[in-house]
């Protein structure tokens, strides 16, 4: 790296980590009723909110009723966004006229808005109204964020409560989210973004004339739309020339700020964060990075504050900050290296295919390893374009079930059942009686626990599997070979863990990858929320056992080393063949070639 | 079903505030304080006729112009109503062919020894706005040629237009391709 880019790199990790504690600190405010800054201004709307929508703040809930509270809210979220796809045509807000959603496309994007995954099988400022992007999608980026945050909260408080059923309200929770940490943000770095030059407005799409027209082969089309074909049944084309373009417009800066705050990742152009639009210099570049493991990363310090052992905390965020800074290492020196099938034709410099300019290599890398260390999946880069062993890293980061920072919320979820399975599995191995924070971990942890871990990689699995059987799936691929599974792997990886980044090559748009898509990412994000408010429920319910000489420390090196350890071999476990047949071979075969 | 009722207006009420109140305080707030980034960043020549967005790139391939990176936008390159890269891997045989086409047009405009990868490799928007220093460096003979400037006068313009790293260290220096050929067409058109 450049001196430049260490600075850029070190600079940036500083001021994350400086966050940490104080946002951190917020939210355990926030989440326990305390008192905050923005009490004055938030408290009355809070209170409103609820006389209007019939909530009992004071009520607490057990689990099931807390899970049957978020699985209602979803659902019809859910269906709400559905009804809003197939209606786009009659709908406001359509300067361009944008007519509905297929079903099948529909079913898929509202589920996957729904799970926070925003996987895109349609090009935004092509098919997306703004009604679509503002009251569907952005409020989906707002609720799905807020339901996995207190998912996560769920659980804390189910480790910290002692001989309850109680976990907290999930109306509550949900409301207190959205209203004192999504939106105050959101909305601060929105006009941020807007200062960097990411557009804000409600204009129709503008024409601009060309400096040089540029002449292309475009397919010729009927009365009715449809292509032309000539006697052979080929394609016709006709030869025009474009004096001017079409540059889209819309309300981004917005969904900006709360896509990658939100670690939603649905980009408003079909180029997301790597349109200039989206994200237009070096700056929004690290704003959005930041934006992308705040929430994450604060959440260990709110999770160690709220347990009592801010250690604790820390531990688990060393962990995923010692995987994230390996992988951008890795990733980095990948594509540092260049293309050597490209060298030989005189071409010198970094790998630049799928990256832009004013990134920089560290601004892209970076950027890479976080969107999918997280869940967020925004991407200003475009992975299927890497390097063979530069893309295993994006890639693996979504295998390892999205902990490494992870979703807002739900990478402190899946962190905890790992947690719950490296402690377990020490507990067995030196004869000790496996506690984590005072409570007993026992053979029902430990099932919810690895439903929380594996869903996800099962799903991976069993789909991959299905689609290179199926003909109409394997013709989905832009590339051919090794690369061909890696983008397949990819795409149930990333739905499954409700990631939503891509190897975009793969055409998604097929009935096949819509079904089979909106299964994954229903069943990898509802399972593992399941399980660990039921998780939560019977921790709450247990008796605080204080710590012991024969209590395993859980907050210092050797625990989080062994911690990292537990994921990388679960996640090497499950996936090594697979990706020893994608990226691995296209690896060898790039350099042998 | 008790929760029903919160279920459901909660959800309409958070789409009213984030779906509607959230996105139109923004734009009311940026219209005011940011109006040209919110609206675009256009480019307005003296009339106030829009030329173009400083942010979206558009395609040159004249041999008076900067060329800028290639860009795997459907129809055209530089199409901005399909944003989007290539996708291609990078050792898919067709790509492996593209590339080495752009590599033979550089070469058969004059240009020697390395060639920077950025001007044979695609974006990822498919409208980067920018190529590298390198990169517009090495173009300047074959415009001084088409246009009859002085390699000199053309360096000195490629300089004005080169943007520095954001405070000194954040990403890359690089040359806005539009700007920088719109201020050839005034200086000589």
């Amino acid at each position: 790296m450049t001196l430049h880019e260490w600075a850029e790199t070190l600079i940036f990790f500083l001021i994350l980590l400086a966050a940490v504690k104080p946002f951190g600190t917020y939210m355990a405010k926030v989440y326990q009723g305390e008192r905050t800054f923005l009490s004055p201004i938030l408290l009355p709307c809070e209170h409103l909110l609820y006389r209007l929508c019939g909530v009992n703040g004071e009520e607490e809930m057990g689990w099931k009723r807390y899970a049957t509270g978020l699985i209602l809210f979803n659902l019809l979220g859910g269906a709400a966004l559905f009804a809003i796809l197939l209606l786009q045509g009659v709908l406001p807000l359509n300067p361009q006229r944008f007519p509905a959603f297929s079903w099948s496309l529909a079913l898929n994007t509202a589920t996957s808005f729904m799970t926070n995954t925003n996987w895109q099988n349609y090009s935004g400022e092509s098919a997306a109204s703004y009604f679509t992007q503002m009251f569907g999608f952005a409020v989906h980026n707002f609720v799905s964020a807020a339901t996995g945050m207190v998912v996560a909260i769920a659980l804390i408080r189910g480790f910290v409560r002692r001989r309850t059923s109680a976990i907290g309200n999930f109306w509550v929770d949900l409301t207190r989210s959205t209203l004192y940490i999504l939106l105050p943000l959101a909305l601060v770095f929105a006009l941020f973004l807007v200062s960097q030059g990411v557009i804000q407005n409600f204009s129709a799409y503008r024409t601009v004339p060309l400096v040089q027209p540029v002449t292309y082969d475009r397919p010729k089309l009927d009365d009715k739309g449809n292509p032309v074909k000539d006697a052979k049944g080929n394609p016709v084309t006709e030869r025009v020339t474009a004096k001017e373009v079409t540059i889209p417009m819309g309300p981004v800066a917005s969904q900006e700020a709360i896509k990658e705050l939100g670690t939603n990742g649905g980009g408003f152009f079909n180029a997301n964060s790597a349109h200039p639009f989206e994200n237009p210099t070096p700056i929004s570049n690290m704003v959005e990075i930041f934006l992308i493991l705040l929430i994450s990363g604060a959440l260990t310090y709110t999770f160690g504050s709220m347990a009592g052992n801010t250690r604790q905390g820390w531990a688990l965020l060393a962990v995923m900050l010692a995987i994230l800074v390996f992988s951008m290492g890795v990733l980095y020196w990948a594509e540092a290296g260049g293309n050597p099938l490209l060298a030989k034709l005189g071409v010198q410099g970094i790998n630049m295919e799928g990256k832009e300019t004013r990134f920089g290599l560290a601004g892209s890398s970076l950027f890479t390893v976080s969107t999918t260390g997280t869940s967020c999946g925004a991407v200003n880069t475009m992975h299927d374009s890497l390097t063979p062993l530069g893309g295993m890293m994006p890639l693996s980061l979504i295998l390892l079930s999205e902990v490494i920072f992870g979703g807002v919320g739900t990478g402190l979820y899946t962190m905890l059942a790992f947690v719950v399975i490296a402690v377990f599995v020490a507990g067995l191995m030196i004869g000790r009686t496996p506690e984590f924070l005072g409570k007993k971990i026992e053979v029902r942890e430990m099932w919810m626990s690895i439903v929380t871990v594996l869903a996800s990689g099962i799903l991976v699995l069993i789909f991959s599997g299905i689609a290179m059987i199926v003909p109409s799936a394997v013709a989905s691929m832009n590339n051919p070979g090794a690369h061909g599974l890696t983008e397949v792997l990819y795409a149930f990886a990333s739905m499954s863990n409700n990631n939503g980044s891509a190897f975009a090559g793969l055409n998604g748009n097929t009935l096949f990858y819509n079904l089979t898509g909106a299964f994954c990412m229903f069943i990898g994000r509802f399972a593992p929320i399941l399980a660990s408010l039921a998780m939560a429920g019977s921790l709450a319910q247990k008796k605080y056992v204080p710590p012991s000489l024969g209590t395993l420390p859980t907050d210092k090196v050797p625990f989080a080393l062994w911690l990292a350890l537990v994921i990388l071999i679960v996640g090497a476990l499950t996936f090594f063949p697979a990706l020893a047949l994608g990226p691995i071979v296209e690896q060898l075969q790039m350099v042998g070639a | 079903m008790k929760d029903l009722k919160p279920a459901i207006l909660l959800f309409i009420a958070f789409t009213i505030i984030c779906g509607g109140i959230y996105p139109l305080v923004v734009a009311g707030i940026a219209s005011v304080a940011f109006p040209k980034q919110a609206g675009g960043s256009f480019i307005t020549d003296r009339s106030g006729r829009e030329l173009g967005s400083r942010l979206i790139g558009q395609p040159f391939s004249a041999p008076k112009y900067f060329w800028p990176r290639p860009s795997a936008t459907t129809d055209f390159a530089y199409n901005p109503a399909a944003s989007g890269g290539s996708n291609l891997g990078p050792t898919n045989p067709d790509y492996l062919k593209t590339v080495a086409g752009r590599v033979k047009a550089l070469r058969d405009a004059g240009i020697t020894g390395s060639v920077p990868a950025d001007l044979v490799q695609a974006s990822a928007s498919g409208l980067d706005p920018q190529i590298s220093r390198k990169a517009a460096m090495i173009q300047i003979p074959r415009i001084a040629r088409a246009r009859g400037m002085s390699e000199e006068e053309l360096t000195g313009v490629v300089a004005a237009h080169t943007e520095e790293r954001q405070l000194g260290f954040l990403g890359e220096r690089r040359v806005n391709v539009l700007a920088l050929n719109l201020a050839l067409d005034n200086i000589k058109p």
